[in-house]
């Protein structure tokens, strides 16, 4: 390892003054499954990490009439063992649960995933179609930003020097809506996502009121898919409004090839995966799964 | 790479496998390099050092992690247990003995860390299916044995603690 410092914070102002003092070369550590390896493989230039795990608000999951604050630090197999939270936003905790393996759902965390900004991270589509919001700290104090506008480039966000995501919010699903996420990888666990997508609709009968469709890893960052929402918006569901919102999805779809799969494979994808994830939506929003 | 700063060496104080114990380790040392090269705990081994392997995993705080995942700095006041603290006075564990009846090991590089994960497993789901243990185990990698010669052990090993009561 190169030689990277420790510093423990035990509270959101330290954790502040740490990364300042910091500087570029600051980061904060939660759960390490992304950023310890980075700086064994010197993928990332880092010489101090400022373990945010010890400061309280970090590590709290807290449920109120509002909806879900979540700690950035939470592990995620907390995550996806609070009922509630698999109960009213499973998008969230289906992604939670096929990041990597056990073991690493023992550390990572939704912070971490989230501020990695990986184009591929598996809980970002999730989070925003659930309109989840980042609360931020930092020398200036605090700011929130949602979810969808937090990713800037692969690997990069809006956070700037010193600040910190400290916790992350889901608002409380509106009767007869549902969320689910799905993603595709050549086996069955442990590996990075091909494309993954994200789908919130919400149903007056056989019509949606309202829809939000995100994709992972067909972009520089994840992204929303407006032009598949505004396919169903309005309209009564059917196996070809249904095929609109994939074609858009397909449409808007702009990836890249690498090892993991082709532009053309990645776009077939975006539809296939998107109709699939807006079917087990809509089974949710009418309460059947 | 970063060359700018000098890390120190840091009194670690943690209660492994029972005992509290406290040593020296470098502020840069991953948790597998302080178990291995600071205390002679050789037991947890490196077979990726970047999380996708399990060879090295241990429980910290009674979570299954994978120790090359984990700085050695972070186990400051935390509980510990390695595959050396696994089995008891009255000799090996159930699972270990699974293993050897069900010949579930060949070089053995692997083994510590499926101990380890099967132990979480069974301390969280003690009569867990076929399909249970291999996605609970899909972090672990075994590049000898096969898996089904682990997962048979594991099931067994179950079997048995279910009846012993342990
Ligand atoms: C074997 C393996 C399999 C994996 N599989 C998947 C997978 O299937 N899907 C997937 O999406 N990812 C996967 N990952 C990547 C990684 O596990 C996830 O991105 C994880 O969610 C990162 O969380 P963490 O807490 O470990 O982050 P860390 O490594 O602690 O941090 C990641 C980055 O975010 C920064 N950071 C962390 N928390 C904050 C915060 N609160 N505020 C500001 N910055 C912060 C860190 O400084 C660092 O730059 C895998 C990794 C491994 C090793
Ligand atoms: S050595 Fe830690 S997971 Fe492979
Ligand atoms: S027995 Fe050799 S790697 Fe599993």
């Amino acid at each position: 390892m190169q030689p990277v410092k420790y510093k423990r914070a035990t509270s959101v102002a330290e954790a502040v003054s740490l990364l300042q003092g910091g500087g570029e070369f600051a980061r904060p550590l939660a759960g390490g499954t992304d950023v310890i390896v980075q700086a064994r493989e010197r993928r990332r230039d880092i010489d101090l990490f400022v373990d945010i795990k010890h400061i309280p608000e970090l590590m709290a999951i807290s449920h109120d009439a509002n909806g879900v604050t979540i700690g950035a630090a939470v592990p995620l197999h907390l995550v996806y063992g609070d009922a509630k939270i698999v109960s009213q936003w499973p998008a969230v905790t289906e992604a939670a649960h096929v990041i990597g393996g056990t073991a690493i759902q023992g550390r990572a965390t939704l912070g971490g995933n989230l501020c990695n900004s990986s184009p591929a991270a598996d809980s970002i589509p999730a989070m925003m179609v659930l309109d989840a919001v980042a609360h931020i700290a930092g020398p200036n104090g605090k700011r929130d930003v949602s979810v969808r506008e937090f990713c800037t480039a692969p690997g990069r966000n809006v956070l700037a020097l010193g600040e910190f995501v400290v916790s992350i919010s889901l608002p409380k699903p509106p009767a007869g809506s549902g969320g689910a996420w799905q993603r595709f990888i050549p086996r069955n666990e442990m590996d990075i996502a091909v494309v993954n997508a994200g789908v919130w609709v919400q149903l007056d009968g056989a019509n949606v009121t309202d829809a939000r469709f995100a994709l992972g890893a067909v972009a520089p960052t994840p992204i929303m898919v407006p032009a598949a929402a505004e396919a169903l918006i309005g309209k009564p569901l059917s196996d070809a409004t249904i095929a609109a919102a994939g074609d858009a999805a397909k449409a808007a779809a702009k990836p890249i090839d690498d090892m993991r799969g082709s532009v053309k494979q990645r776009k077939h994808l975006a539809k296939v995966l998107t109709e699939r994830t807006l079917r087990h939506a809509i089974e949710r929003a009418r309460g059947q799964a | 790479m970063s060359n700018r700063v000098k890390t120190d060496r840091i009194v670690i104080t943690a209660k492994i496998n029972g005992d509290e114990r406290t040593f020296l380790a470098d502020e840069r040392d991953s948790l597998l390099e302080a178990l291995r090269e600071r205390i002679g705990l050789t037991g947890a081994k490196e077979g990726c050092n970047n999380g996708n392997c399990g060879a090295c995993a241990v429980l910290l705080n009674g979570v299954l992690v994978n120790s090359c995942c984990v700085m050695a700095a972070e186990i400051e006041g935390a509980e510990l247990t390695t595959v050396e603290g696994l089995a008891g006075p009255e000799g090996l564990h159930p699972l270990q003995q699974a293993f050897l009846e069900e010949a579930a090991l060949q070089c053995g590089i692997c083994t510590p860390g499926f101990l380890m994960a099967s132990k979480a497993l069974l301390d969280e789901n003690p009569h867990p299916t076929e399909h249970d243990a291999r996605f609970w185990l899909a972090g672990n990698l075994c590049r000898c044995t096969g898996y089904d010669k682990i997962i048979r052990a594991v099931l067994k090993a179950a079997d048995q603690m279910g009846s012993n009561g342990r």
